[in-house]
């Protein structure tokens, strides 16, 4: 990309200095590709490292050891270097949290609560929380020196940064207060001691969603009241430990209008927040060889060429590749000028270009290429 | 020519879902003025929350309203709306139970945030019940507001779970007017009205999601239509042997530089169209397994305005994508 004006990413700095690197960006931008091929290079130079995914195609789970979802980081085979890895298991890591935060009896009974279930297995959010809440246990282990993180595929790659502060508010809400005044004040008494206007929600709530629905709801949020506190906590700890010195992001994204639309809200969040941005990486770019950039091999120049040997009839072998090259250079030129607005909308923000791989990456070969195509 | 179908057995929803990247929502916007082509009038809605139909007709963010966007062929008429989980529920409190300031009430206490939270399947119900509203919107007087609609849904990952609302809520709850709203719902989505399209591109990954979720999707009775793949290469006619010598004498021919570097470049860029066409190759045998009907639609090599549209929209027209039969 000889039009960037802008710094390059060097991964390598962050690889070697940072103690947790997040992916992020939107959905199939290749997030846990990059995440991979970063985890990768680091074991590769000697950081003990741990690589957390969220939904890696098969192959590529298949390829780190992967193929069972246990919840666990286990040995990747074939690096040079310690690398774990493993894919978030949802609703087991939720389940884990509400083990350690109440009795048997009571963690029986909030498994068996029908919301629970729809909760915990649920992709609404809870993923988001459950990758933090994964996140914190592993920097909290202390076993790595890096933790490497893919974000959940969120319907804005904001959602993610949302989850900590939304789970506070949740809980904190007004409306949870309503649902666990019954359990304190026990059975219907409450109704008298909580206001006109709570009793009135419950009213609506009841006659919409149906009593039996309502006093699940009640059990469900009373027996997980105990933990609130822990989950409050948590979520802060998280929070803050985003914005640590030691925390790198790294925004994902394709040389397309929407993905990169995402990266430049991700970027500007990031900056308002105070968080560190290590840079964005620009995946499945097709650039040109740079042979053809000031020889005079463009993408008029060549359509020209073609022509005339297509009118010629002489040579098609050499106007099919013609043909095959104009196009190519009009897609890069196009991914280019996208990259270059970016840029120009966030100067000084580091961009690393990722070519477009023929093949799709299933093994850690091609999860090195893309770490070499990453440090540049 | 087959007698037309009885009028409830005729397409009128096209939920259009994908893999993130793979452009659902330029294919929606395509299907949306196909279908509205030849004077019909066609709703195209979104519910993630993106405002990507904005963005892609390049308006202003769309509000909770129903908006025409575009125009089709022969006085078509496509009108947009983004859907927002908070006020359908207003909508919904006020058509059932003329509850529109107790909504508010909730709304301002967080009850809304609160519902959707815990039980998740709560928003879909709201999203899809409004889909079913605008589907039916008319239908009892014989003038139906809309030909169709066409939905800009969620992710394929979550489609089957999207639709299949009643399972979920019905987990939750057994009676009272959520269930009785949802079964209706889902009588709608399961009836031979509706067709879920699948967007996909020949890579990898999301050839598998959409395998998968072609799977859960006939799992849940949820009537399937096209494969729709986006963003195809067409096989371009590379002989499959290129001498190097052919193709410098081609070169030299053409008043072009034939020197080595130029050469390699260009022979490089043959080899990796070769595998990426081997791959193209291998990821449409898996969606040929499926057993359903595939459309393909060209890489547009601009940016992707009305123009790029209007030309999107012919080509799934005259792969019967917006035929009003399964």
């Amino acid at each position: 990309m000889s039009t960037q004006q802008s710094a390059r990413l060097g991964v390598d700095a962050a690889l070697r200095n940072a103690r947790v690197i997040v992916c992020c960006g939107s959905g199939g931008v290749g997030k846990t590709t990059t995440a991979a091929a970063l985890a990768l290079r680091a074991a590769e130079q000697g950081r003990r490292t741990v690589v957390l995914t969220i939904d890696p195609a098969r192959r590529l789970a298949q390829s780190m050891g992967l193929a069972e979802l246990d919840n666990l980081p286990s040995r990747v085979a074939g690096v040079d270097g310690e690398l774990d890895a493993m894919m978030l298991d949802m609703k087991r890591t939720f389940d884990e949290i509400v083990l350690a935060h109440s009795d048997p009896e009571r963690a029986r009974q909030i498994f068996a609560n029908p919301f629970y279930q729809s909760l915990s297995s649920s992709f609404a959010g809870t993923q988001e929380y459950m990758a933090m809440e994964k996140l914190g246990q592993l920097v909290a282990e202390r076993r790595w020196d890096l933790v490497v993180v893919d974000t959940p595929p969120t319907r804005s790659a904001l959602d993610f940064l949302d989850a900590p502060k939304h789970l506070g508010k949740f809980l904190d809400g007004r409306v949870i207060k309503v649902l666990v005044a019954p359990a304190r004040a026990g059975g219907r008494a409450y109704l008298k001691v909580v206001n006109a206007g709570l009793a009135a929600v419950t009213r609506v709530m009841t006659r919409i969603i149906g009593a039996q629905v309502l006093t699940d709801v009640q059990q469900f949020v009373a027996s997980l009241e105990t933990m609130f506190g822990g989950f409050r906590d948590r979520a802060d700890q998280t929070y803050q430990m985003l914005a640590a010195p030691g925390t790198a992001f790294v925004v994902v994204a394709t040389p397309e209008a929407a993905a990169l639309r995402e990266a430049s809200f991700f970027t500007e969040r990031l900056a308002s927040e105070g968080m560190p941005l290590a840079g964005v990486v620009v995946n499945r770019l097709h650039p040109v060889d740079g042979v053809f950039a000031d020889d005079g091999v463009g993408a008029a120049r060549t359509i020209a060429a073609a022509e005339e040997l297509e009118a010629a009839g002489t040579h098609p072998e050499t106007a099919a590749l013609l043909r095959l090259h104009a196009e190519r250079a009009t897609l890069a030129r196009r991914e280019a000028a996208l990259v270059e607005r970016f840029s120009r909308a966030h100067p000084g923000t580091p961009i690393t270009p990722v070519p477009a791989f023929p093949e799709d990456i299933h093994d850690l070969d091609g999860l090195r290429a893309i770490g070499a195509a990453l440090a540049g | 020519m087959p007698a037309a179908p009885p009028v409830e057995a005729r397409r009128r929803l096209h939920v259009v879902t994908g893999k993130g990247g793979t452009g659902k929502t330029t294919v929606a916007a395509a299907l949306a003025i196909a279908l509205a082509s030849g004077g019909r009038r066609v709703l195209l809605m979104e519910v993630e929350d993106r405002q990507g139909i904005a963005q892609l007709f390049d308006t202003p963010p769309l509000p909770y309203e129903e908006r025409p966007v575009a125009v089709a062929p022969g006085h078509g008429q496509v009108v947009a709306l983004a859907v927002d989980a908070e006020e359908a529920l207003l909508d919904y409190l006020d058509m059932f139970y003329n509850m529109r300031r107790a909504g508010r009430m909730l709304k301002r206490m967080g009850a809304i945030d609160f519902a959707t939270t815990i039980a998740p399947g709560v928003r879909d119900v709201l999203l899809t019940g409004k889909l079913k509203e605008a589907v039916d919107r008319g239908a009892k007087t014989g003038r139906r507001v809309y030909d169709a609609v066409v939905l800009d849904a969620p992710p394929t990952g979550r489609i089957a779970r999207f639709l299949n609302v009643t399972a979920e809520v019905g987990t939750l709850t057994r009676a009272g007017p959520i269930k009785t709203q949802s079964d209706s719902v889902t009588r709608v989505i399961r009836s031979p009205q509706t067709a879920v399209h699948l967007v996909t591109v020949l890579e990898e990954m999301p050839v598998q999601e959409t395998v998968d979720g072609v799977a859960e999707l006939r799992a849940a009775d949820i009537p399937v239509g096209h494969v729709i793949v986006n963003m195809h290469r067409q096989p371009y006619p590379i002989p499959a042997r290129l001498g190097r010598t052919t193709v410098r004498a081609g070169l030299r021919a053409a008043g072009l530089p034939a020197d080595k570097p130029v050469l390699d470049a260009l022979l490089a860029e043959a080899a990796d169209l070769r595998s990426r066409i081997a791959l193209q190759e291998r990821e449409r045998i898996e969606l040929d397994r499926l057993g359903l009907p595939i459309a393909a639609l060209p890489m547009l090599t601009g940016a992707v305005d009305l123009g790029g549209l209007y030309r999107l929209a012919e080509t799934l027209a005259a792969q019967g994508v917006s035929r009003s039969v399964g």
